[in-house]
This record gives C-alpha cells, sequence and structure tokens, in this order.
C-alpha cells in the first residue's frame, strides 16, 4: 500500500535528508536569497494578505478525503516539496512560506467554501490546489470575486481563461494535436475510435481530437466515439465494436476506477497493446493511475502528457530523488504531481518578479515567466496563464513508469480556446 | 386545560423554545459572526429545510425518505437555472460558438437553447418551480408508492434509488444540465449581485424567514388532527385505516410537503453558495440530511435545525483543523449520538435535562400547576425500528 501519511515535521534524519538536497536545489534555483528588510511589508503588501516580516501564507486546497484523495495526495506532495525546498532557500522575498491546508473532500461545494474561507478569512496570498475541472469550477467564481491567484495543476480541457488561474498544466489542444500526429506519421495510423468516461474533459478532448483528425490529418478518420458514466466497469460491448471496426488507434479518456475494469477487459478480448494492433493511445493514464490498473495491464499502451516520471534530464532527476526522499521511495510521481510542484516556485518567480506580493502586480509580472529548472524541462507562462510547454509520448512499461518515445522539438504554445475546433 | 394544551399552535414551552431558536438564528449567530462564517451558517441553515420534512416524514410519520436530496436538487436547479439564464446574456458569453446559451452547453456542441429551459427566463415562473416540481415529484412518487402501501424499507430502498438514478441522469445529460460540473459561476438574482457580502447577509435573513415560515407550518401540521393520525399510521397503520381513513393520501400529503421544504431549501443553497452540482442529489446528501434529522433527534422539528447546524459545524471545523483525521471524527459523532441519544439532541433535552431543570425549580410552582406533560408528539414513544437505525450508522 502506498504511505500517504505525511509528516508536517519531518523526523531529524528526514530533515537532514532535505536539507541536502534542498541545498542543492537551491543552488540550481537561485544563486542568490533575497532579504526581507530590503522589502518592507508594508510596500510589498498593500492589500492585506496574510504577509509579515518573516513569512508570508498561502493555501492548499486538494482532496485529502473521498474519491479524489488517492489522485491528489501526489499533489499535495509535490506542492508541500516545493515549499520545503524554497524556504530553505531563503523563501520567497526573504519571508519563510507557511501553508494552511484545507480538505476540499472531494465535494465541490466544499472546495467553494475553503476557498472563500482561504481568501476570506486567511487573506493567503496564493493557493496551490484543484485537481478536477468541477472543483475548478465551483471556486472559480470564488477566486474571481475575492481576487485570489489559484495555481491549477491538472492537464484539462481548456475553454476557460481566468485572471485568477496560472494553470500549470496542459490544456487539451497542447495534449492532444502533438499526439495525434505523431501516431500518424511514425506509425502510419489512419482510423481512431474514440472514447471516453462522460464528463466533460473527455468530450471536449475528444472533440478537439475528432475535428483534428478529420480536418488536420490527411486521409484519416474517425471511425466510433463513446461515452461512458464516471465508475462504469463494462467495456465488453465497446471492445466489441472496436473488434469489428478494426481502427487502427483506440483512443481512450477513461479516468478513475474504471481504467482498471477497461485494460483488464481489453487484455482479456484479445486486445494486447504489446502488439500495437490496434494501438492504444491514451491522456489520461499517468504513472499514478498505473499504480492502480496494474503494469501488466497497461504495456504497451501510449501515453501523451507532457511528464513522465521517467525523463532524463539533471532537474528531473534531482526533484525525483527529493520527492522520494521526503515522501518514500516507493513513490511515483504523474505528470499532474510535477504540474503542482511547478506551482509554488512560478509564485515564487512572479512574486520576485513583481517585487510584491500584490495579487495584481504577481499576475501582471505573471506572463513571461520562466522556470528554466522545472523537473519536466523548460516552461514559460504565456500570457494566456496556460504555460509553454513540451508534449512527449511514453510507452508503458510493465513496472509501471514510461519509456519516452517521442517529445516535441519546441515547446507547444497553450490554445485554450481554439480556432477551428469548436 | 389539557384539551386546551392540545389544540393550542404552541405550548408556552414550546413558544419558549421558538423564540430561543429565533434568538440564535436572528440575533446571536448574526452577531456573533463574521461574513464568511455567517454565509456558511446560512448554507447550513438550508439543509435545515429538509431536515424539518424529515422529521414530519420520519419522525411523525414513519415514511423514511433516503432520497431527499432529489427534492433539494430540484429546487436548487430551478433557481440555478434562472441565474444561469441570467448570466450568460450575449454580451457575457461574447467568446462561445454560440453567444447567449449557458457555457456548459456551448461546450457540449450545443447550439440553442432547449425548450424546457425557456420559462426558467421567467423568475416568477421560476420561483413557482422550485416549490412545484419537487412537489410534483414527490406526488407522482407517493402516488406510485403509497396507494399500493409501499412502505418501510422497501420505501427507503426506492427513494434511495431514485436519487441516483437521478444524479446519473443529471450526469448523462451534460449538454443541458451541466452534468458532473453542474451549473456554475452564477451571479445576480435581477441584476442584484449575489456575490457580495451585504447580499450575502440578506439572504442569509431571507433564509431564516423562510426557515421560520416552514417550521411555523411543520407545527401547524403536527398541532392538526392530520399530525395525530400520522403519529396514529406511523404506530399502528391498519388500525388507522380500519378506521375509515385514506392512509394514502396522508402520507402522499406529508411527503410531498416534506419536498416542498427540500425544494426551498435546495433554491436558498443555491442563492447563498453560487452553484447547483449533482453532489448534492445523489445518495451521500440525501442520507447525510437523515442524519441531520437523527442527531437533532427525529421527534422535534426544532431539534432537527439545531441537529443540522451542530454536524454541519462539527464537519467544518473538523475538517479545518484535522484535514487528513475529520472523517473519523465525524464517524464518532454520528456512532455516540445514534448508541447513547436514539432521540438525538432534543431527545436529551427533555429525557434528561429538562426533569433535572424541573427538580430544581420544584421547589416554587411545584403545587401551583400539574407537572408539564411532555409535547405530545415528544412524548409518544418511538418505535426504534432497524430502519431508523441502519440510517442513523
Amino acid at each position: 500500500m502506498t504511505d500517504f501519511s505525511k509528516p508536517k515535521t519531518p523526523g531529524m534524519s528526514r530533515r537532514a535528508v532535505l536539507a541536502g538536497g534542498a541545498a542543492l536545489t537551491a543552488s540550481l534555483f537561485a544563486p542568490r536569497g533575497l532579504r526581507a528588510q530590503d522589502f518592507p511589508t508594508a510596500a510589498v503588501n498593500t492589500t492585506g494578505l496574510a504577509v509579515t516580516d518573516s513569512t508570508v501564507t498561502i493555501g492548499i486546497l486538494h482532496s485529502v478525503t473521498g474519491t479524489m484523495a488517492i489522485s491528489e495526495t501526489g499533489s499535495v506532495q509535490a506542492e508541500k516539496l516545493a515549499i520545503e525546498q524554497i524556504n530553505a532557500m531563503g523563501g520567497v522575498l526573504g519571508r519563510k512560506i507557511q501553508f494552511i491546508q484545507e480538505d476540499g473532500a472531494s465535494d465541490w461545494p466544499t472546495f467553494a467554501e475553503k476557498a472563500r474561507k482561504l481568501l476570506v478569512n486567511d487573506k493567503v496570498a496564493s493557493v496551490m490546489g484543484c485537481w478536477t475541472s468541477a472543483s475548478r469550477k465551483a471556486v472559480l467564481p470564488v477566486f474571481e470575486q475575492h481576487n485570489g491567484m489559484l495555481y491549477y495543476p491538472t492537464f484539462y480541457e481548456g475553454l476557460e481563461q481566468s485572471p485568477n488561474v496560472i494553470y500549470t498544466g496542459q490544456e487539451a489542444t497542447q495534449q492532444i494535436i502533438a499526439g495525434l500526429d505523431w501516431v500518424n506519421q511514425t506509425k502510419g495510423a489512419k482510423s481512431f475510435y474514440l472514447l471516453g468516461s462522460d464528463y466533460i474533459w473527455p468530450r471536449t478532448s475528444n472533440k478537439i481530437a475528432r475535428k483534428h483528425i478529420e480536418n488536420f490529418m490527411e486521409g484519416c478518420e474517425v471511425v466510433g466515439e463513446e461515452y461512458y458514466p464516471l465508475g462504469h466497469t463494462q467495456f465488453n460491448s465497446v471492445i466489441n465494436k472496436i473488434k469489428l471496426r478494426k481502427p487502427d488507434v483506440i483512443y481512450a479518456i477513461v479516468v478513475g476506477g474504471s481504467n482498471v475494469a477497461f485494460y483488464k477487459q481489453l487484455k482479456a478480448a484479445g486486445i494486447d497493446p504489446t502488439k500495437e494492433s490496434p494501438i492504444v493511445l491514451t491522456i489520461s493514464v499517468t504513472e499514478d493511475e498505473i499504480r492502480g490498473i496494474g503494469g501488466e495491464n497497461v504495456e504497451g499502451s501510449y501515453a501523451c502528457m507532457k511528464y513522465f516520471q521517467s525523463l532524463d534530464n539533471p532537474n528531473n532527476i534531482e526533484f525525483v530523488k527529493a520527492f522520494k526522499d521526503m515522501w518514500g521511495a516507493d513513490m511515483v510521481i504523474g505528470d499532474v504531481t510535477q504540474a503542482a510542484y511547478l506551482g509554488p516556485w512560478l509564485w515564487k518567480a512572479a512574486v520576485e518578479a513583481a517585487g510584491s506580493f500584490d495579487i495584481d502586480k504577481v499576475r501582471e509580472a505573471s506572463p513571461g515567466i520562466e522556470l528554466p529548472t522545472a523537473p519536466e524541462g523548460y516552461v514559460k507562462i504565456h500570457e494566456n496563464h496556460h504555460l509553454w510547454s513540451k508534449t512527449r509520448v511514453g510507452r508503458a512499461r510493465m513496472d509501471g513508469q514510461y519509456d519516452v518515445v517521442f517529445e516535441t522539438a519546441d515547446l507547444v504554445e497553450p490554445n485554450p480556446f481554439p480556432e477551428g475546433y469548436q | 386545560m389539557q384539551i386546551d394544551r392540545k389544540t393550542r399552535f404552541l405550548t408556552r414551552e414550546e413558544a419558549i423554545y421558538f423564540g430561543l431558536l429565533a434568538a440564535v438564528i436572528f440575533l446571536i449567530l448574526p452577531l456573533a459572526l463574521d461574513s464568511f462564517r455567517l454565509n456558511l451558517f446560512g448554507k447550513y441553515l438550508t439543509y435545515a429545510f429538509v431536515a424539518i420534512g424529515l422529521v414530519l416524514c420520519w419522525g411523525a410519520g414513519g415514511i423514511l425518505s433516503l432520497g431527499q436530496g432529489v427534492f433539494f436538487g430540484l429546487g436548487g436547479y430551478a433557481m440555478a437555472m434562472f441565474l444561469k439564464l441570467e448570466a450568460s446574456t450575449p454580451e457575457a458569453t461574447a467568446i462561445q460558438s454560440t453567444p447567449g446559451i449557458p457555457d456548459f452547453m456551448d461546450w457540449n456542441q450545443i447550439t440553442a437553447l432547449p425548450w424546457w429551459w425557456e420559462p426558467f427566463n421567467s423568475l416568477a415562473f421560476s420561483l413557482i418551480a422550485v416549490v412545484i416540481v419537487p412537489v410534483a415529484f414527490a406526488f407522482i412518487i407517493g402516488v406510485a408508492m403509497f396507494r399500493r402501501r409501499v412502505g418501510g424499507v422497501y420505501f427507503a430502498i426506492i427513494t434511495q434509488a431514485i436519487a441516483a438514478i437521478l444524479t446519473i441522469l443529471i450526469i448523462g445529460q451534460q449538454g443541458f444540465t451541466g452534468g458532473v460540473n453542474g451549473i456554475t459561476d452564477l451571479r445576480t438574482l435581477k441584476g442584484w449581485d449575489i456575490r457580495t457580502d451585504e447580499a450575502k447577509e440578506i439572504l442569509y435573513f431571507v433564509n431564516a424567514v423562510l426557515l421560520f415560515a416552514c417550521l411555523f407550518a411543520a407545527q401547524y401540521v403536527r398541532r392538526s388532527k392530520l399530525g395525530r393520525l400520522l403519529i396514529a399510521m406511523r404506530d399502528q397503520e391498519d388500525r388507522v385505516r380500519f378506521s375509515g381513513y385514506d392512509v394514502a393520501s396522508f402520507k402522499i400529503f406529508v411527503f410531498c410537503l416534506g419536498a416542498a421544504f427540500a425544494g426551498i431549501g435546495g433554491a436558498m443553497f443555491t442563492l447563498q453558495v453560487g452553484f447547483m452540482s449533482p453532489t448534492l442529489v445523489g445518495i451521500v446528501p440525501s442520507i447525510e440530511m437523515v442524519i441531520f434529522a437523527a442527531v437533532g433527534g427525529r421527534l422535534s422539528i426544532l431539534g432537527a435545525v439545531y441537529g443540522t447546524l451542530l454536524v454541519n459545524w462539527a464537519k467544518t471545523t473538523l475538517s479545518e483543523s484535522f484535514p487528513e483525521l475529520w472523517l473519523l471524527g465525524l464517524g464518532a459523532l454520528f456512532i455516540a449520538v445514534v448508541m447513547f441519544f436514539p432521540n438525538g439532541l432534543a431527545g436529551l433535552w427533555s429525557e434528561q435535562v429538562m426533569p433535572r431543570l424541573r427538580k430544581l425549580f420544584a421547589g416554587r410552582g411545584a403545587g401551583a400547576r400539574p407537572p408539564a406533560a411532555p409535547v405530545p408528539a415528544n412524548s409518544a414513544s418511538a418505535p426504534d425500528s432497524p430502519a431508523a437505525k441502519a440510517a442513523a450508522e
């Protein structure tokens, strides 16, 4: 079982290890610390946020109970790691980050209530939080009304661009288009069967996929498109249809517990992803999900996202080590966990660029903020509050990790309102 | 004297209790809490509407519904649809492919407002729908169930199934309902911004007034002949039937009344929280609402209000202090209440606290008047039915 217990104050030995890791990271992330006395509180906080001469308070708002807990725990862990590391290297504008953690309890009204509490009562300077689109939609009006700043880590459907949110995950076009082009160009795939769980993200993603396949990919077609309720576990009928239509690619956006049933039944029906006929391509299975599905069931499937734990670059090796030191050697790190880790760093960079904690100034300073030390490589905040990032294709291994088989040459521009895809 | 006590709308004792609750809700909470916490309590009070309905249906009538979230949701959605249409002006939704329709419809490639959304452009229609739609739905369920003499555990299971079905329907038809996200980003009511602190305070008081209206309605029903018949039906349904009463009609009526209360609560929830989603319709919230009533005391309408406030307050406080452990604490609270106070807080009060208070003051009024008989409904011994226990667990 996963060790989800997380000590608020790690033990001595762990702290020592951490400090070592953090010092290393510190040298990577910023050459010099800033001193708080150079930034008087009255000047850097003109709107009454929770900023003192030595501390600044931010919020963490994820589900640690309920059905989403298993997904969101990784994000909480990554955010706490980032905060520890930032504090170890002197904090933000010389102020240590303190955090107030609230539980959204996998319940959207609770998310709205807690968001209001963090902004109105606690006056937090920013919030790292939310996971599902539903929770983000629930808190969005709260953030816009009380002028808060939310760092949202999940890859999502796009069609949104709030001045009060920085989207550190990919929006749908970033994740989808590069993967479809790749499977078409390198595998010669022409026909696609789209399926997904029935809610806004899979539907919008498949809408974009269909438009791209039909309008921008020569001679390609969609041979089927189907949706199943969240938690659905009977995929036999769609698997039969897939066998009948014989698509080159099964494009699956199944989420949560349904994944387990889907991949097991796929395998039982004789569709072995390792044989690539058809190719199984997904955008919803990260390393976290594989732990639930079982490596033997997904082995050979392709996933298209921006981050895999196996990425081979110095930033990532450092990050994976620090994460495992803090939370245990058996932890895995998925795409969203990495995106959550970027949140506190991007906020810190924006605050220091603005020279202020004021939300308006941080917002103004955010576009153009670069993070060359991101585990996924270099990222940059776009005018539209999403990140420029590379898209990668990984192939699932038996052990639950991905082999990265493709990476876009350039950063992919985020485009939450894609023309021609509506 | 005795007859007078029974038929009077409020006994002196009850009047004091109503007054106390009014003082808590209208004075103490608004004075003691900041705007954020007051809004939270406003949200809790919307669940109290459902709990009052449950006291009537379950505590008095013996009809345990595990699907009250359905009516709460229908009322809430009716309100949310109106507010969403108001927020979806062509100007505000200019970036959509089809401006002027709610954003989630646009995301789902719907290009025109469905016909059944059209009437919700009217506030009057929406306000009527808040009450009528849940009542009509409850009426259909009631006729289908009670005329066939379906009751007890079977009725509870069926209502639970209906809650599950409606949730799946709402999630599945996301182009028309907003799906799992629900209907979000509600801004104004006839141009009045419902998101400001002042608006939230006004809505809190509107909510409180409506709650008292429902409390008085519930009290009226319980004082009436109907209320006595309900209790008689709960305890010996066949005897009431043999006495010539049409049992089903009474059950349908009280079930519809509970649905109307729930619908009003749902609409007030939407106004105060700013959105409505299927998580408030399903099985879990429906059972939670039964728990509120159980903790407060399922025989007492005022107890239900206190129970709702206490449980939700505990939920919020525990989850703020112990984000990773709070569910265990909440579970322990429920188990403790069910094991030690099967009649909830109200039972604790009338069985433990009041007798002691009486003893304390016995020296003064003992000879002057007969010892006050407990309120009839409270004294009617509640059968510790398995369904009641199951629900409370």
